[in-house]
């Protein structure tokens, strides 16, 4: 009995994901350019596919992500939002059978060039994850990190980073008496914020964010926001988010994305008032996902 | 009754009591055996009481016997009659005991099984002394008198007290002869057989230019100087040690001397108060864990197994850990995983269940016959035909261990890695880092504790191992430490001493069963110690490092 229904309701709806699936492949697939200018571009994302071992998981996204101001990407779970992400620092790579095509320009240069050092890549584009991962260090080695990575080692220099990056992250006032304790005795918001400022710290031209606040308390999540609209004066930052109350708060410019493809993006005000794409509308509106 | 019994089941109480059934048989059989262990092996230091009586033989003869009651049982009659011994008629029972007599040397043997009812006028005399020697094992009998260079010095009561003077005396020069024998005169020896090797190498090497011969033959004349030296004070010293002696007299009437050179101490334990007792047996245990075996290991004590079996556990865990580390961090980092690192973990794993005498045969075959022979060859051919690490040794007893355990430790390591969280590893990738300084700045550190947990593993099976160690390093009785103050302190190539061995050897090789039977019980017990000190040490280490490395996870 109890069975007729659960196939019942899944038949549907997979009959309405198919209805949108058609829907979108009528969209038309061009960069969706923002009429910014050159020098204002920080990361210039050109026909990239994406692929795990034989399944898609991006079609020709294609999008411009301008310097010096907040990207947000949303979208339902599994929309390939992160994986797109992942894709600014060459993260992927680390996953078994990922295949990329297309190309994403930093500076002119392809990250996918052979040429590049993807070491040296990671270092521009920094990148926090979801769930916060300070190392079982003590917070100033945490912050320290990147630096002794350069191999850097003066403590002098160490000194004066590690402080900068921990006011830079807004978490200075909260830890500077006990630097040498291990950072894993945080609360989640605060290590989140060491996270942040570890990232920092490396001084990276851009900074991934994806979901950095979905694991931390309203407070933390308040804070985080507080230091993405502070850290925005100098870094490029592109943030994953499923909240659409906090992309439409820090963010300048969203991209929505359904099912690996980009749907819509543009400016945050405009696209969530008056979104081109249904598709968009039915997801920021809430009658979908 | 059947809903009950149903509901019994289903309420998990008999699976609750099944488990904590099990919990406590395994409690009691640990308990039980260290317990046993412990009683058996540390009773024997406790000085027991002296029992004299007059033995009747079958033909109503008398004969005067003393001794320690070893070990008394109760034996059924009949097993009695059947050896043809006349039993009264309606005793079930009969109570026998194991006395050991001593005086190897004056009646021949020194254990006897003695039925109580042939023993007549029993007592326990005060002035029987127990005289514990260095060959010959324990004397019992009662002091006539004491001589010094074949004169009489005292006799009757005030003997003993002469007597306990004279014996310190003796053992201080004891341990002057001993330092001299053993530390001095082995250095000479030492210096001389590297100085021979010099010699010889140059003569190989074709650079034995009349200059540096010469050198080395007055650095040998000076050796022989100082060599002489030691040799003069030594006869010096034996003749001051020899030069007292006593006479004793033993329970069936024998009159035997004994020079006081033989022996390590003499008490009389039938009028020794509790405290003297107590002191007594702490001096014996502590003899036993510090001392050189002696007698063919059936009495001192075992400290060169003790330190053999430690020095071999830590060259171990020296090979071991890093081997196993880096194939661990090959298999799991770096490895392409597939079919090909799937053959090489089974293969892993089952190489922990090869039986470890195989591993000694293997030793002995590849390192010793080998590698050693080689390695002969190309660093030591100036010692040859004796050959130096062409033979069974330190080196390659701890390689054999080594690679005996280390399945162990990738497999531990393996684990530990599987279990840092990736959000760890991306969080340094995402700073720059590349695959090597993650692995080596966060991975590493964090593995840290399950590699200990490997190498605890490791020392747990290595420490208790003995059937490899015969074949490539360990012997019944080693000269010399394998780690001592001649240059270069390690020697690797040496034979060594372990307690697994020991036992074995004190209990299947020893002439003298009766004697070395508490001895197999004592160092069993040691060996459990001393793994678990092992143990406990590195398990310590491995809760600090959990402490500060604790995981992120949830």
């Amino acid at each position: 009995m109890s069975e007729t229904i659960v196939s019942e309701k899944n038949k549907t709806s997979t009959e309405h994901t198919k209805a949108h699936a058609i829907d979108l492949s009528a969209l038309d697939r061009q960069v969706q350019s923002l009429n910014i200018e050159q020098e204002a571009l920080a990361l210039r994302v050109e026909d990239l596919n994406l692929f795990y071992s034989e399944k898609q998981a991006l079609f020709n996204i294609g999008l411009d992500i301008p310097r010096q101001r907040v990207t947000a990407f949303i979208g339902p779970s599994g929309c390939g939002k992160s994986t797109l992400l992942r894709c600014f620092n060459r993260m992927n790579d680390l996953v078994d059978g990922c295949r990329i095509e297309g190309k994403i320009a930093l500076d002119e240069t392809n990250i996918y060039d052979k040429k590049v050092e993807v070491a040296e890549l990671r270092r521009r584009i920094g990148m926090v994850f979801q769930k916060p991962n300070p190392f079982p260090k003590s917070i100033y080695e945490n912050v320290a990190y990147g630096l002794r990575i350069q191999g850097i080692s003066k403590k002098r220099i160490l000194d004066d980073t590690v402080e900068w990056a921990l006011k830079g992250a807004a978490l200075w006032e909260e830890v500077k008496d006990r630097l040498y304790e291990n950072a894993l005795g945080l609360s989640g918001g605060q290590q989140q914020r060491l996270v942040i400022a570890r990232t920092i710290a490396v001084e990276p031209e851009v900074l991934l964010l994806d979901e950095p606040a979905s694991a931390l308390d309203p407070i933390s999540t308040l804070k985080i926001e507080e230091l993405i609209y502070e850290l925005k004066s100098k870094y490029t930052i592109v943030i994953v988010t499923h909240n659409m109350q906090q992309a439409a708060r820090v963010s300048d410019y969203t991209a929505f994305m359904y099912m690996g493809e980009m749907v819509e993006f543009g400016d945050t005000d405009t696209l969530f008032t008056n979104p081109n794409k249904k598709a968009t509308e039915d997801y920021i509106t809430g009658r979908y996902g | 009754m059947k809903i009950e019994f149903k509901g019994w089941v289903k309420s998990g109480a008999p699976w609750v009591w099944l488990n904590a059934g099990a919990v406590s048989v395994c409690l009691i059989m640990v308990l039980g055996l260290l317990g046993l262990i412990a009683v058996r092996g540390l009773n024997h230091f406790w000085p027991s009481e002296i029992i004299q009586a007059e033995l009747v033989g079958q033909d109503g003869s008398r004969l005067s016997i003393a001794g320690e009651v070893v070990e008394r049982e109760l034996v059924p009659a009949s097993q009695i009659r059947s050896s043809g011994v006349a039993v009264a008629e309606g005793v079930e029972y009969l109570e026998r005991y194991l006395l050991k007599l001593g005086n190897r040397d004056v009646s021949g043997s020194d254990f006897a099984w003695v039925l109580r009812v042939k023993l007549d006028k029993e007592h326990y005399p005060d002035e029987i002394v127990a005289i514990e020697r260095r060959e010959w094992g324990n004397l019992y009998g009662y002091l006539l008198s004491v001589n010094e260079s074949g004169k009489e010095v005292a006799s009757g009561s005030k003997a003993w007290g002469t007597f306990q003077d004279r014996i310190d005396r003796a053992l201080d020069i004891y341990d002057d002869i001993y330092r001299i024998e053993k530390t001095d005169i082995g250095s000479v020896n030492y210096q001389f057989e590297r100085l021979r090797l010099k010699q010889r190498k140059l003569e190989l090497k074709g650079q034995n230019d009349p200059q540096t011969v010469a050198d080395i033959e007055a650095q040998k004349a000076e050796l022989e100087i100082t060599y002489q030296q030691q040799q003069e004070a030594l006869t010096k010293l034996y003749g001051e040690f020899t030069r007292d002696s006593i006479m004793v007299v033993t329970a069936d009437g024998k009159q035997v001397e004994v020079n006081l050179g033989k022996i390590v101490r003499a008490y009389r334990p039938n009028t020794m108060e509790l405290f003297a007792k107590i002191g007594f047996y702490f001096a014996k245990l502590w003899e036993f864990v510090a001392d050189d075996p002696r007698e063919a290991n059936t009495e001192g004590g075992i400290f060169p197994a003790i330190y053999g079996t430690v020095l071999m556990v830590i060259l171990m865990s020296i090979f071991v850990t890093p081997f196993g580390v880096v194939a661990a961090v090959y298999l799991r980092e770096y490895a392409k995983q597939g079919l090909i690192t799937r053959i090489v973990r089974i293969a892993v794993n089952n190489l922990a269940g090869v039986p470890s005498i195989v591993y000694g045969v293997f030793g002995l075959g590849f390192f010793v016959y080998f590698l050693g022979e080689e390695i002969d060859k190309i660093f030591f051919p100036e010692a040859f035909p004796s050959p130096t690490f062409g033979t069974p040794g330190l080196m390659w007893a701890s390689i054999t261990l080594a690679l005996l355990t280390v399945p162990v430790v990738i497999v531990a390591t393996e684990e530990g890695l599987a279990r840092i969280p990736r959000s760890v590893r991306e969080g340094s990738l995402a700073l720059g880092a590349t695959k090597f300084e993650t692995l080596w700045r966060v991975v590493l550190p964090m593995s840290s504790p399950a590699m200990m947990t490997g190498l605890i593993l490791a020392v747990a099976r290595a420490a208790g191992e003995v059937a490899p160690l015969m074949l490539v390093g360990v012997v019944k009785l080693a000269p010399s430490l394998p780690l001592d103050g001649n240059y270069p302190y390690l020697h690797l190539d040496q034979k060594f001493m372990h307690l697994g061995f020991h036992i074995y050897d004190v209990g299947f090789q020893s002439p003298n069963v009766e004697a070395a039977r508490p001895l197999v019980y004592a160092t069993a017990f040691l060996l459990v110690a001393v793994i678990a000190v092992l143990n406990f040490s590195a398990v310590s280490i491995r809760n600090h490092l959990r402490e500060k490395y604790k995981s992120l996870e949830v």
